[in-house]
């Protein structure tokens, strides 16, 4: 069943075009990778269909209803309560530690702070971070900052994560044991994930692999005759 | 490989493809002959030697055991560093330059868009393979090798079509 939906999705900032009409199905349960050259509007794309950015034209759905006409405070409740959403830079809270900044979506929902930090630890731990749970964001490297926002996107059990490029910073085997973790979690409770990545590597833990192009969905394999916004590439 | 596989101790034809095709789960299977043939050429250079006859209702197997010559090769072989990647050959790299040659960048960038989606399934496959609760570590080192190298393949293929389209395109305006 489609679960998630984007119908004809336009967005530009200013004057720059990121999605020129993007439709894409997304079925519960099913991991879909984005792939595509830098700038092509993956990022943007992820945005729009976790209801962090409306589209300027077009509709994005969730379960059959439009939460591109919702209000912001609706939006972010969903996303507080379906979604899981790891982005591409920076979003761990500096003041907190490691495991305060895990545990906070579940403190956001109502959950008590000895359960929300004992389930923090236990995604820490399948990630590989648990001995940094008393770290700050500022004290940590690149790739265990991502692997804690990483912990932090999944301690709710979401219905459908989105990922923005989550091993970007990580060697080769520590993304392969996030990864993992990603795709069990994925296959056990049928989550749906949604993969941006510019890595084939990456792109292969997924069930299929949507390619992004100057804004606009390829189905041609690659899409090197897609007209160009203003004769640009 | 094979003098690899006889260092653990003496091993009749039989047991060695057995143990190759275990130890390379992912490779081409090894063929008695070859296995046989091989063996031959060993025990000729004095690499192997004989080390006893069986015979369980069927035909007799000789079993072949290391020898001192063979340890010292086995020795040398797992010193020397291979050289990295001496000629740049590959029937994918022939094909788009036979394909730009014989014919246009259409026919180059058809070839390219089809491999990549053949590429992109094994590799799929192999991640599957590897992912799988059951893997072991032969089966995750082998799937590791033949992703890496699929991965520069795809690498290459995607930037060989965006300067094919490049070509094109200088060449067409
Ligand atoms: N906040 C912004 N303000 C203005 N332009 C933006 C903004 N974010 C993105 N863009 C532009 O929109 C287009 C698509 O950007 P997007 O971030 O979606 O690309 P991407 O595919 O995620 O790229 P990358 O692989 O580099 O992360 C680009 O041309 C980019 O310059
Ligand atoms: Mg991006």
């Amino acid at each position: 069943m489609t679960q998630l939906q984007a119908r004809g999705v336009v967005k530009a900032y200013g004057r720059t075009p990121a999605l020129r009409g993007v439709t894409l199905d997304v079925t519960e349960g099913e991991i879909v990778a984005v792939t595509g050259p830098s700038g092509c509007g993956k990022s943007t794309l992820l945005h729009c269909l976790a209801g962090i950015l409306r589209p300027d034209a077009g509709e994005v759905s969730w379960n059959g209803h439009r939460i591109d006409t919702w209000s912001e405070a609706a939006r972010s409740r969903l996303r507080r309560t379906e979604f899981g959403v790891l982005l591409q830079f920076g979003q761990l809270v500096a003041e907190l530690t490691a495991a305060e900044n895990v545990a906070l979506p579940l403190l956001l929902a109502g959950t008590g702070r000895r359960a929300a930090r004992t389930a923090a630890l236990s995604w820490m731990d399948r990630l590989g971070v648990a001995e940094l749970a008393d770290t700050r964001p500022g004290e940590m490297s690149g790739g265990q900052q991502q692997r804690c926002a990483m912990a932090r996107a999944l301690v709710t059990e979401p219905r459908v994560l989105f990922a923005d490029e989550p091993t970007g910073a990580l060697d080769t085997l520590t993304g392969e044991q996030v990864l993992t973790q990603l795709v069990r979690l994925a296959r056990e409770q049928r989550t749906t994930v949604v993969l941006v990545t510019h890595e084939p590597q990456i792109a292969a833990y997924a069930d299929r692999e949507v390619i992004l192009r100057d804004g606009m969905v390829d189905h041609t394999g690659l899409g090197l005759d897609t007209p160009l916004p203003g004769g640009r590439r | 490989m094979l003098l690899g596989l006889l260092a653990a101790g003496s091993r009749h034809g039989y047991e060695l493809k057995r143990a190759h095709d275990e130890r390379l789960p992912r490779a081409r299977p090894l063929a008695f002959g070859q296995v046989y043939s091989t063996l031959g050429r060993l025990q000729r250079d004095g690499l192997v030697a004989p080390s006893g006859q069986e015979r369980e209702g069927g035909p007799e197997r000789t079993a072949y055991a290391l020898t001192a010559d063979g340890r010292a090769a086995l020795e040398r072989w797992l010193a020397e560093v291979e050289p990295p990647m001496p000629y740049v050959a590959s029937t994918l790299f022939a094909k788009v330059v036979v394909a730009l040659l014989v014919a246009d960048a259409d026919r180059a960038r058809d070839y390219l868009v089809a491999q990549r989606q053949a590429h992109t399934e094994r590799l799929r496959e192999l991640t599957a393979v590897k992912t799988a609760p059951s893997a072991s570590l032969d089966d995750i080192v082998a799937a590791d090798f033949a992703i890496a190298h699929l991965d520069a393949d795809l690498r290459w293929l995607r930037t060989t079509l965006d300067r094919v389209a490049d070509w094109h395109r200088e060449v067409h305006s």
